[in-house]
């Protein structure tokens, strides 16, 4: 089932003095399935945040349908189903981190003494138990983007959204949300997120979306938007230094490329299976230690700059 | 359920305004201002008693007025401003239910805030020997009704416009509903038809706070009329309920940034 399907969706912002038209979004459409990790990645400004808000009902959508859960939505009883964080998040921060929690979860409906069982365990999910009765305006900014995620985990979503999650954390604050979400995927919950932050999508989503000035510039898997680019693996070995010049020009023949790198080591590269297990034996048959093999592939990082500098349109994908 | 959610908004709203300093410190002067109606008391010849039910009287509503522009424009600016307003519309929560949550939340608290005021000013008098609580209560509350009505505009505006307009445009409907009568009066003792026709019509358009202002009846204890009392309290609700509507068929279609 697709626990989100965008279609034809184009949102029209009346801004300024003379209520300017601006078009954020066009024509964009992408469907998010059950189970998966679905990276909605993009530049600031793409429309990634009006897209999410009109969502979850924030803001109205010009045109398109939205339809969540196999309904037209969002209705309340679809909200019902969500979890929701929103960016750069600001919370009531005279509330204690326990009655923000119980606050959210009165507004779903959920039961008194659940709601209480509920809180502490996702205080202690997100690492933040030694503060449930701390005020939130004392918190730092790590904490309270995770006291956000348990905000958003209150009535026990089957859908979750998070919008720029692990932006403006440090490296350590990432990996807290970062694992978070990955805990959410399996107790098999949808996961929606957006990022500008390619690493974080990379390592963990299943499909991704790449919306670049309000456009859908490609949807699928990681492997989909990144198939037909040149992929290669890497080898590093380092050999007594009397032999590496002799094994780089045997090596030359079977790789794709041989390089000596800072002066004792040699990086083959290979394109496929075929060519790496013929160097790993010719290797072997000498006795040569291999240092690390790594296959590289282009990463999302890349594939972005192209489609940010007008695109090769290429990726193996089509828009929506 | 609509009421359990519209509840939760409702205390919310009242736990901020009770953790704001704020509201403490508008209340410190206004005790104090009741306070020293004593000294201006004594200071002035003729009836002590009178002038300090006038002054307890005129400060717990200017008071009153001041925490309901400022603090509650505040508690509904700042959710849209701090975009705590993301977290609560993105729940299974209806737009009117957050209004009307804000509502109570404001009017529970100006409830407090009043009766605190009210209890200094009754210290006060009592102290100084005299029993007129029932009339003074009578005062009160048609203040808790006039504040009521200016929370429900401060709202109003705050639905889309920015704190420092949302109280200027809040003011102004103060100062205005206040002038009305006098709009009125002057109006028609012009020469031209239509001047008078036109001040008669603002005279019914624009809201009328002088129904809730039974200060000097207390003051002097001159007899009221029920009618008269009930036909504020008619007029303040009836008023009020528009008010709150026209911010709910705002909030609804506005898109938030
Ligand atoms: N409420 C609004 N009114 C007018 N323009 C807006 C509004 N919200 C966003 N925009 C504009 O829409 C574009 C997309 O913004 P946004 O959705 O926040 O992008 P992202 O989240 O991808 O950074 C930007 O150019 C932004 O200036
Ligand atoms: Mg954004």
């Amino acid at each position: 089932m697709d626990v989100i399907r965008i279609e034809h969706l184009h949102k029209t912002y009346r801004t300024g003095f003379r209520m300017r038209r601006q078009e954020v979004i066009k024509d964009l459409s992408l469907t998010v399935r059950e189970g998966e990790i679905y990276g909605f990645i993009g530049p600031n400004g793409a429309g990634k945040t009006s897209t999410i808000k009109i969502l979850v009902g924030l803001a109205h959508a010009t045109s398109g349908t939205i339809s969540l859960f196999g309904k037209k939505g969002p209705r309340p009883e679809q909200k019902a189903l969500i979890g929701f964080l929103p960016e750069r998040p600001y919370f009531y921060e005279y509330l204690t981190a326990r009655e923000f929690l119980d606050f959210y979860g009165q507004l779903f409906g959920v039961p008194a003494p659940v709601r209480a069982r509920r809180a502490d365990k996702l205080l202690e999910r997100v690492k933040l138990s030694a503060w449930r009765d701390t005020p939130l305006h004392k918190f730092s900014k790590g904490m309270l983007q995770r006291v956000g995620v348990a905000q958003a985990l209150i009535n026990d979503p089957k859908l979750v959204i998070l919008d720029e999650p692990m932006s403006g954390l440090d490296p350590l604050g990432r990996m807290l949300i970062r694992d978070l979400i990955v805990g959410l995927k399996s107790q098999h919950k949808t996961v929606f997120f957006s990022s500008h932050i390619l690493s974080d999508v990379e390592l963990i989503c299943d499909r991704v979306g790449i919306l670049v000035d309000g456009r859908m510039r490609g949807e699928g898997t990681l492997d989909e938007l990144l198939n037909n680019k040149t992929r290669f693996i890497e080898i590093v070995v380092r050999p007594p230094l009397e032999k590496l010049e002799a094994l780089r020009s045997g090596l030359a023949s079977l790789a794709m490329d041989v390089s000596v790198q800072g002066e004792e080591r040699l990086l083959v590269r290979v394109g496929d299976a075929a060519q790496k297990r013929d160097v790993l034996n010719w290797l072997r048959d000498r006795d040569v230690d291999i240092e690390s093999l790594i296959p590289r592939r282009e990463s999302l990082e890349e594939l972005f700059v192209d489609e940010l500098s007008g695109g090769r349109g290429d990726a193996g994908v089509s828009p929506g | 359920m609509a009421p359990q959610r519209i509840k939760a908004i409702a205390a919310n709203t009242f736990r901020e305004a009770v953790r704001d300093k704020i509201l403490y410190s508008l209340l410190f002067f206004a005790l104090v201002m009741i306070g020293s109606s004593v000294l201006v008391a004594e200071l002035t010849i003729g009836e002590f008693l009178k002038i300090v039910k006038d002054v307890g009287l005129g400060s717990i509503s200017i008071f009153g007025v001041l925490i309901a522009v400022f603090v509650g424009i505040q508690l509904v600016t700042r959710e849209i401003d701090r975009k705590t307003v993301y977290t609560v519309l993105s729940k299974p929560v209806h737009r009117w239910e957050f209004i009307v949550g804000k509502f109570l939340g404001l009017g529970s608290t100006l409830f407090v805030e009043l009766s605190i005021m009210t209890a200094g000013l009754l210290i006060l008098v009592g102290i100084t020997g005299s029993e007129f609580a029932p009339a003074l209560a009578g005062a009160v509350a048609l203040i808790y009704l006039e504040l009521l009505f200016l929370t429900a505009f401060s709202i109003l505006f705050s639905t889309f416009s920015t704190p420092t307009l949302s109280a200027l445009f809040t003011l102004s409907v103060y100062a205005i509903g206040h002038m009305s009568n006098d709009i009125y009066r002057f109006g028609q003792k012009a020469d031209a038809e239509w001047i008078r026709v036109a001040s008669r019509a603002l005279y019914y358009l624009l809201p009328n706070l002088e129904y809730f202002n039974i200060k000097n009846e207390v003051v002097h204890d001159v007899d009221m009329l029920p009618g008269q009392i009930g036909y504020a309290v008619v007029y303040g609700l009836v008023y009020t309920a528009i008010v709150l509507f026209a911010a709910i068929v705002i909030f609804e279609r506005r898109d938030f940034k």
